[in-house]
């Protein structure tokens, strides 16, 4: 019974980092940039909500879209100041450097505006926990939520990037800037696009993440958005079910190696088993490899 | 070729990210070379804010004091506070500031973690330090560093015996942060002293700080233990989540904390029905309906709007007994470093002060403190002394 209770227990947990990573994957599929700030717009949104409820008074599900209407601003608007301009840098370690100094500056921002103090967070989640065995397990409606908000958005996201001429825009980008522009595809406008979606992810990924662990300081973001970012290496970046299947796949391996093994070691163990399976597969479970033409 | 490249772009972001904490450019202010010059570390900002905030309100309104009645051995103090963000690195880069400043004596820092970095730079200065709440054992391990709370072993001991001796439980499972010397500094020292007492350890589970979120498996492995009461040594805002995700499996054994539980009905937004029946040991009380201490609570809550917690108990006293050793050692404003530290270590086992965390507080020459510890026990919402 308990080996059941620990691989609900790593589901959620696993969920919440798959949420997290499709936003980090999306993001480096298209726009081939680790958006290391992915994690701190996660915190942003979800300051939002809770600022949204408790100061505007506004209802969960518009507080939500408030948030997702804010971040894809936010998301917007880093992408135009900080990124766009170094797309064409010399050196691709300048857009990454930016991407972390981004991090810091929402971090210390969000420490200005909100204070470090520890901000509980109520559960904006309207399901109920399940009991399942005769109340020997549950399953909290947290967990059922962002499993759910997960497989809607990478179906959605496979469906819109198949489907539309947009998402065909975002393939032919990430395939070949150059090429796509010659096409007539307009790359800026694309790459904003790609970071609208991916920054209003990030703010459904924040209120999940904290309706699940119901505390909010400015560094929230930054450990989930790591463990998020491993979930799609593992997966295979760039894989949008390859995100989900990483994410879930992490958790349980973080809380069954805390159940079996060791609780000090649950970290170790988990990058453990990240080495070992990029040894076997470099580009992750989902991930292609391409070979690069010289 | 692509791996070389994600490689050199991951330790570039590696170095950037060091580097990026090292460099703390506080504003430089100059000190008044007529006052005696207090300085003082502690976080007011990052994950342990709640108890910087708390030492300098607690030791600015101790200074407010004295200088009102005029100072200590008639010269006005004149007090620094710097932010170490709860950092190691940070703390000792604080300490430098405030050395060129020139500072005198140091009230810190706040945690423990820092407080170890600063004290050997400080035994290295020959510079006093007092650390109103810097539990480690090796806060103090120079001589010319004092405390005003427990150290941690203490915490532990006396946690364990409290257990013991009540008869709170005869299964005990620990939670506890195994990245954190504070966290394992008490888990060891409650370890050991569980030997003497009638309980057993059924279950003993770690956490790190990179995975602070998520405890539902130490949760179970310890309701699967049978286990009575659960001991929490460490901080209030990860037991707030500890305690949440409990009653989310239905699990409510005896909850007991040690001094970093306190403040945990100051987090915004908690349910703090989630602590009903939550103990931890403090050595300060705010309800108390001794003189001292209420004038303290009455005078802090004028100032600052909010009850004091025991942190700022600690450093109020901390000044205090800086004030009465500053005084028996004859502390002028132009005394050195080296002289101050001098006069210090010895005055500090001569003096006694009445303070709010204890009466008769004296110090040994090890630099603990000798008092008596107090359980409370929150009830409704509100923190009580058990008796």
């Amino acid at each position: 019974m308990s080996f059941v209770s620990y691989l609900i227990n790593g589901v959620s947990l696993g969920s919440v980092y798959a949420i997290i990573a499709l936003g980090y994957t999306m993001v480096y599929g298209i726009a081939k940039m680790l958006n290391f700030a992915h994690g701190d717009v996660i915190m942003i949104g979800a300051y939002v909500v809770l600022t949204a409820i408790t100061s505007a008074g506004m209802p969960p599900a518009a507080a939500v879209l408030a948030a997702a209407v804010f971040c894809t601003v936010l998301g917007v608007t880093i992408e135009r100041i900080a990124y766009r301009p170094l797309r064409n840098a010399a050196s691709p370690l300048a857009v990454l450097i930016t991407a972390i100094g981004v991090s810091y500056l929402l971090q210390n921002v969000a420490l200005l505006i909100f204070g470090a103090n520890t901000k509980s967070f109520t559960s904006v989640v309207p399901i109920p926990a399940v009991t399942l065995a005769g109340g020997q397990l549950t399953v909290s409606g947290e967990t059922i939520m962002t499993i759910g908000a997960c497989i809607v958005i990478m179906i959605g996201l496979t469906l819109f990037i198949k489907k539309t001429k947009a998402g065909q825009a975002m393939l032919a980008v990430s395939e070949d800037k150059g090429a796509a522009q010659l096409m007539g595809i307009n790359v800026n406008g694309t790459i904003a696009l790609t970071f609208a979606i991916g920054s209003a992810l990030a703010a459904v990924a924040g209120v999940l993440l904290c309706s699940a662990y119901p505390t909010l300081t400015p560094y929230t973001g930054s450990m989930p958005g790591i463990k998020a970012f491993v979930a799609a290496v593992f997966g295979g970046i760039g894989s949008i079910p390859g995100a989900m299947i990483g994410g879930i796949l992490l958790g349980i391996i973080e809380v069954f190696g805390k159940a079996y093994i060791s609780s000090q070691m649950a970290d170790a163990i988990v990058f453990s088993v990240l080495i070992v399976v990029l040894i076997v597969r470099p580009a992750g479970i989902l991930g292609k490899n391409i070979q690069e033409k010289v | 070729m692509k791996m070389k490249k994600v490689l050199a772009v991951a330790l570039a972001a590696a170095m950037v990210m060091t580097a990026g904490c090292g460099g703390n450019g506080k504003e430089e202010k100059k000190a008044d070379s007529d006052k005696i010059r207090i300085g003082a570390i502690g976080p007011t900002t990052g994950g342990a804010a709640i108890y910087g905030e708390a030492v300098k309100n607690g030791a600015e309104l101790a200074i407010k004091e004295i200088n009102e009645a005029g100072g200590i051995n008639g010269v006005q103090v004149e007090f620094n506070f710097q932010d170490d963000e709860g950092d190691s690195e940070k703390a000792v880069n604080a300490y430098n500031t405030l050395k060129d400043w020139g500072m005198q004596a140091l009230l810190g820092t706040v945690t423990s973690g820092p407080c170890v970095a600063v004290g050997e730079v400080a035994q290295g200065d020959n510079m006093f330090l007092l650390t109103p709440s810097g539990t480690a054992v090796e806060c103090v391990q120079y001589d010319n560093a004092f405390r005003v709370c427990f150290s941690d072993p203490m915490q532990g001991i006396e946690s364990a015996k409290y257990i013991g001796e009540n008869g709170l439980a005869t299964k005990v499972a620990v939670i506890y942060d195994s990245s954190d010397v504070y966290s394992s500094g008490i888990y060891e020292a409650f370890v050991k002293e569980a030997e003497n007492q009638g309980f057993s350890i059924v279950a003993a589970e770690a956490f790190t700080a990179e995975s602070k979120t998520d405890f539902s498996v130490q949760l179970q492995k310890a309701k699967d233990a049978g286990a009575e009461l659960v001991f929490l040594p460490f901080y209030y805002s990860e037991a707030s989540l500890v305690l949440r995700q409990a009653a989310g499996i239905n699990y409510s054994p005896i909850f007991f904390g040690c001094d970093g539980m306190d403040g945990i009905l100051a987090v915004e937004g908690f349910d703090v029905n989630l602590a009903n029946n939550l103990m931890f040991l403090s050595p300060f009380t705010p309800t108390s309906e001794d003189e001292i201490i209420k004038k303290f609570v009455t005078d802090f809550e004028a100032e600052y709007g909010h009850t004091p917690n025991q942190f700022a108990a600690d450093a109020y006293d901390g000044i205090y007994a800086l004030k009465e050793a500053m005084e028996k050692a004859d502390v002028k404003a132009d005394t050195s470093v080296t002289d101050v530290c001098e006069g210090l270590k010895s005055a500090m086992t001569d003096i006694s002060i009445d303070g709010v965390t204890a009466k008769a507080l004296t110090w040994e020459a090890n630099g603990e403190p000798s008092k008596a510890p107090m359980v409370v026990k929150i009830a409704d919402g509100n923190y009580a002394v058990v008796e």
